[in-house]
């Protein structure tokens, strides 16, 4: 018999919920975005996204089982991103999720978010142990390593700005509208790398990243050329700073496939939607013998049917939540990773 | 009818069961805790001790506010879901004209009040009349200060009611004098029961579009706004 998995996911401002069939097949995955209403603020304001979560919840649900053709009855467990992210956006969910599990008598199990990126993929492809994902979003710049399911280790994380925050603090300062990566992407398309941006490789063999000595050496050399009365193209100021930012990702993602001899290399995040990087991580990989895989567009962003994907393996694995299940904004991946063991 | 009712919205945590026309259980903890830990234990516990499932429930009956924000929205997350995924009525009262019922066999104007920090708080006037409560100054976020020189022109008694009184009680006082009434301690904590009990009666509210009663825009919200009007007057 088919197992159904519900996810929810409030993590920041997607309401989002999802139907997961035998963790890999998405029967209906809902996202209401709010990206229009944060637009008017230039960025993602929590209290905000907290009220549209309670706005927009049960909406989401009906919508997500109305599409399924499926009813609580069937679901197998209710699981829900209990973090890292807004802790006021997460607790909307957190507490949906509790309500559906005790309402029906269902096993409730939380999820970590970047589970959750990874898992993404499992949706299109089962997983070919070890694998290495590069996880790059407006939260998280993370490079982990799988060696089994459930099983997480970060063998490098980003030691200031995570990848997406530099990429929305450089649109700012171009006076670029929000959201800003997306808009850098497409300039750099455009543009010519015309300036030769710092590339922070950190400590031989550090898998680690660091971003905001980028960002000053951006808005340093705006401000001289400005001083200077020279005019800089945006484009171009746009492609030289995803050049930079491109190379570091690629290259350590690279090494560290190498060294750890993984099958499979997932980039996965909101940042995987770029198509410098994707270019320029398919250019790399060419020769390998593993496998490059980019899940589609909607699931790199923020969605639930992610979190159910990430949630069935928990399932499988007798992980169980009780009814004092929290939200937990700085959740770390390893200790999710390990706990119950 | 069946009905189970939740109170986040502020630091009291509130849940009851009404069964059988009469109220069951309630259970009150006025503590600084995390109610998003705290409230589905709860649930779980006054349930099982009322001998009632889920599915057997007819009704859910929740406090909006004002109140914390992140409060208010643990308690509506999960009612409305409750309400929706259980296909029950859902009915809302405002968290100060709950409070207000406390006091509701007696003739003088009543004001609950919750400390909104800065010198403000969430506040309205109401008055009973046969068990039944009015709303005589609309629930506004406002000075204490400023809100008390508008209460004390109505020149009469006002029996003030509030978890966060020992901040405010000598303000109160000082402007007020002998037109201050403060009822015994016990009645400045809400109480899930009357909640559950007003929701036998009152109107049934959408679930999808219930929100909380907050009063108050998010900052940036209001910012925005104001940028908008000048923007328009130009
Ligand atoms: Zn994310």
């Amino acid at each position: 018999m088919s197992e159904y998995i519900l996810g929810i996911e409030t993590s920041c401002d997607e309401t989002a919920a999802a139907i997961v069939k035998d963790g890999k097949e998405i029967v209906s995955n809902v996202v209401a975005s709010q990206i229009e209403s944060h637009k008017r603020f230039g960025g993602v304001v929590p209290e905000v996204a907290s009220r549209h979560h309670v706005e927009h919840i049960t909406l989401v649900l009906e919508e997500t089982f109305a599409q399924a053709g499926l009813t609580m009855k069937e679901m197998a467990a209710v699981t829900v991103t209990e973090g890292p992210g807004l802790v006021g956006a997460l607790l909307v969910g957190v507490n949906t999720a509790k309500a559906l599990a005790f309402a029906h008598g269902k096993p409730l199990i939380g999820v970590h978010h970047i589970a959750g990126h990874i898992y993404a993929n499992r949706l299109v492809k089962e997983f070919d142990f070890p694998v290495l994902a590069l996880v790059v979003s407006g939260g998280h710049t993370e490079l982990i390593l799988m060696k089994e399911h459930g099983n997480f280790e970060i063998i490098g994380e980003t030691r200031d700005d995570a990848a997406g925050e530099a990429y929305d603090k450089i649109a700012r300062t171009l006076k670029l509208p929000y959201p800003g990566g997306p808009k850098i992407d497409q300039l750099s398309a455009e543009g010519t790398e015309s300036i030769d941006f710092p590339r922070a490789w950190l400590e031989e063999g550090s898998f680690d990243f660091s971003f905001s000595g980028l960002k000053s050496s951006v808005i340093n050399t705006l401000h001289n050329a400005k001083q200077r009365g020279e005019n800089l193209k945006e484009k171009d100021i746009a492609a030289s700073f995803q050049a930079s930012v491109v190379d570091v990702l690629v290259e350590k993602t690279y090494r560290a496939a190498k060294k750890y001899g993984v099958k499979q290399v997932i980039v996965a995040g909101g940042v995987a939607a770029n198509r410098g990087l994707r270019v320029a991580m398919n250019e790399k990989f060419e020769e390998e013998e593993l496998e490059l895989m980019f899940p589609p567009l909607k699931l790199c962003t923020d969605n639930a049917a992610m979190v159910a994907a990430a949630g069935s393996v928990a399932y499988h694995q007798g992980h169980r939540a009780d009814w004092d299940l929290n939200a937990n904004p700085s959740l770390s991946l390893e200790r999710y990773a390990t706990r119950g063991k | 009818m069946n009905i189970l009712a939740i109170d986040t919205s502020n630091q009291v945590m509130g849940v009851a069961v009404w069964k059988d026309g009469e109220l069951k259980a309630e259970y009150t903890a006025n503590m600084k805790r995390n109610h998003s830990v705290g409230l589905m234990p709860s649930i779980d516990h006054i349930m099982r001790e009322t001998n009632i499932m889920p599915s057997e429930l007819d009704r859910i009956a929740v406090a909006k506010g004002p109140g914390s924000y992140t409060g208010v929205r643990i308690g509506l997350a999960t009612a409305k879901t409750m309400a929706w995924t259980l296909q029950i009525p859902i009915v809302s009262v405002s968290s100060l004209e709950l409070l207000a019922h406390n006091v509701s066999h007696q003739p003088h104007f009543i004001c609950p009040f919750f400390d909104a920090r800065r010198g403000l708080v969430y506040t309205g006037l109401y008055q009973a009349k046969e068990g039944h409560i009015s709303l005589v100054e609309k629930e506004q976020n406002i000075l204490l200060s400023t809100w008390l020189e508008q209460v004390r022109e109505k020149e009469q008694p006002v029996m003030f009611l509030s978890q966060d009184m020992s901040y405010h009680r000598d303000t109160i006082v000082r402007t007020m004098g002998d037109q201050a009434i403060f009822p015994s301690p016990a009645l400045h904590i809400p109480r899930p029961g009357v909640l559950a009990y007003l929701a036998t009666f009152y109107e049934i509210a959408d679930t999808h579009a219930l929100t909380p009663n907050y009063i108050r825009l998010v900052e940036a919200e209001a910012n925005w706004l104001k940028e908008q009007e000048r923007k328009q007057n130009g």
